[in-house]
């Protein structure tokens, strides 16, 4: 279904005002990682106002959507995206990392908060978003689960466990989103580490495997509408991004993977944002 | 003065027929499968010999065979944890508690979540399949992880009886099973407790404490020592951690030294367990006996346990040697 012109510009606007908050998140901590969630703000803000049902009325129940941040570094975006959705105080969201917050530097499972789980250390995410997915079905919820992860990520070989395990129990209820921004700590993802066309790995493993661009709202949102078409076995949308997207001295750096600006720097992003 | 606390009842030595821990393992979970639907059983391509089989054909829409994939098992254990499932995960020692140990400890100990590692063929007691898998450190591997109860049951009885409780305490616990056919030691109306250590036999002059397969043998010990007057009290510590801090304490004061016994590496697991107690609470001296920094060999169980000193007649040589050393 295609959504209405004002829809996508709320969520562009989410989208914005994520961005708007990692920056000014990161820069308080005086550490942390921006280019990860810039990148991810505007698949991020389709998923979390258009599909992921999650509200602070029914964080708690049992039958509710799950949400698996593979790539817990870039919880920043999350947490702000939690707090659009009314499950983090906004004022909560300056103590990202300082000690004493809720606001971990990766996210640890809080309920309450509406995190359904603790992430940080890559590949372990899709494993435990298949599990859901296999409980979820056992008793007989329509809950959708949701996990992200990154080419990065899929470097590691738990997320080819999950993939094999996931399509052999046909976890049709099940999509992954991957953050493909081709960028990893140590510089870009193909002379790293070249995990190659993963839409072609996702579809070989038995998925059903799409590829987007992961800052085309209404591109997303068809991904995610046919994802859910699919019953019989669970969805892999490859979004394609742009590493610290908004930000022009950010966009497309590795350098911007996991520092945090300093206040000129954030003066100057914030400037281009506005 | 706190009061001396009671034996254990044991079968009559002439009463203890064998069996192997991961046998009484499967016939638990079945039990358990009948009694409490929440439970989920997931197993990694193992679950013939880790004896998970008999729940898969009872229960096989809460069953999970995860192939040959054991991290995988793991995060899937976690994620059906988060579902309000009750998960038991197993396969060989080595493939559960040494494959996949940081996933353990990410996605099962971080968030405290409701999965029970039941881990089979620990130790050198699988025998010829050699050191590739003769896991001897998962013990360690497993205490050193906040919120994980680690259980290493002696007998089948008690096995029984561990997996029952592991149920009934919601969050990480790890249960080290054994393939070989042990004597049962414990009569029915033995009561296992997490976190409670068990007098088998009553003695001042030396403790021996010991856990799983080691157990039998410590007992065949405090029987060669009393043939030399000496009368060594037998403790069987199911439970690594927490350790009986308690019991320890009071038997260190009693014997005034502790030899401890285990089918493991002496460091990380139940010799340190123990020293840690004696140190913090009456310090006495004390010896383990265990894998000493050395990997296994194949052999049968009962040549592997006898070469690294694991039998009674060994452990007793090396109580007396530890009395010497009593001030």
């Amino acid at each position: 279904m295609s959504l209405t012109q004002s829809r996508i510009e709320e969520i562009q606007a989410a989208a914005h005002q994520v961005r708007v908050d990692v920056l000014r998140m990161v820069h308080a901590a005086t550490c942390g990682h921006p280019g990860g969630p810039l990148g991810m703000a505007d698949f991020m803000a389709t998923l979390f106002l258009e599909h992921f049902n999650l509200t602070p009325a029914n964080r708690l129940a049992p039958d509710r959507d799950r949400f698996v941040l593979g790539n817990g570094h870039t919880c920043a975006g999350y947490y702000a995206l939690l707090a659009q959705k009314g499950l983090i105080p906004r004022e909560e969201l300056l103590s990202f990392r300082k000690f004493g917050s809720r606001l971990q530097g990766h996210p640890h499972r809080n309920l309450d908060m509406g995190i359904d789980f603790s992430t940080g250390s890559l590949g372990n995410s899709l494993s435990v978003a298949a599990g859901m997915a296999l409980g979820a079905r056992m008793r007989g919820y329509d809950s959708r689960i949701y996990s992200v992860s990154s080419d990065g990520e899929s470097q590691e070989g738990q997320i080819w466990e999950a993939a094999t395990s996931a399509a052999h129990y046909r976890l049709g209820n099940l999509t992954v989103i991957v953050d493909f921004n081709n960028i990893q700590i140590d510089g870009h993802m193909r002379d790293v580490m070249n995990v190659r066309d993963l839409r072609d790995k996702y579809d070989a493993f038995g998925w059903h495997a799409t590829d987007v661009d992961g800052h085309d709202v209404q591109a997303v949102n068809d991904a995610l509408e046919a994802a859910h078409g699919v019953l019989d076995r669970p969805s892999a949308i490859i979004a394609h991004t742009t590493i610290g997207k908004g930000v022009s001295f950010m966009e497309d750096q590795a350098s911007w993977h996991g520092v945090a600006p300093n206040d000129e720097q954030l003066a100057a992003a914030l400037a281009e944002l506005a | 003065m706190t009061p001396t606390p009671a034996t254990a009842p044991l079968l009559a030595p002439g009463d203890r027929r064998k069996m192997a821990t991961r046998e009484a393992y499967g016939e638990a979970l079945l039990a358990l499968g009948r009694q409490n639907e929440n439970v989920v059983v997931l197993d990694a391509d193992l679950s013939g010999s880790t004896k998970t089989k008999a729940f898969s054909k009872a229960f096989p829409e809460r069953f999970f065979n995860m192939g040959v994939a054991e991290a995988n098992m793991v995060g899937n254990a976690a994620g059906l944890a988060c579902m309000g499932y009750t998960v038991f995960a197993s396969s060989f020692a080595m493939f559960a508690a040494g494959k996949p140990w940081e996933q353990i400890r990410q996605s099962i100990c971080v968030p405290e979540l409701d999965v029970k590692i039941c881990a089979t063929h620990a130790g050198l007691t699988v025998g010829e399949d050699g050191k590739s898998h003769q896991m001897l450190e998962d013990v360690s591997l497993m205490r050193v992880l906040p919120h994980m109860r680690v259980i290493v049951p002696a007998d089948g009885v008690e096995a029984a009886q561990a997996i029952m409780a592991v149920a009934d305490a919601p969050g990480p616990c790890y249960v080290r099973l054994s393939r070989a056919s042990t004597p049962l030691l414990f009569s029915d109306d033995y009561r296992f407790q997490i976190g409670k250590g068990a007098i088998l036999r009553e003695g001042s002059d030396v403790c021996l404490a010991a856990c799983g397969v080691a157990v039998a043998a410590a007992l065949e010990a405090a029987d060669v020592l009393a043939a030399s007057g000496i009368e060594a009290r037998v403790i069987n510590f199911a439970t690594i951690d927490p350790i009986d801090v308690q019991l320890v304490a009071e038997s260190a004061a009693r014997c005034g030294a502790i030899l401890t016994v285990e089918e493991h590496q002496i460091r990380g697991a139940l010799g340190d367990a123990v020293a840690q107690a004696v140190v913090r609470n009456h310090p006495v001296p004390m010896d383990m006996i265990g894998m000493d920094d050395a990997f296994g060999q194949s052999g049968t169980a009962d040549e592997l346990l006898v070469h690294y000193g694991i039998d009674g007649a060994s452990i007793a040589q090396r109580a007396q040697t530890l009395l010497r050393r009593k001030a």
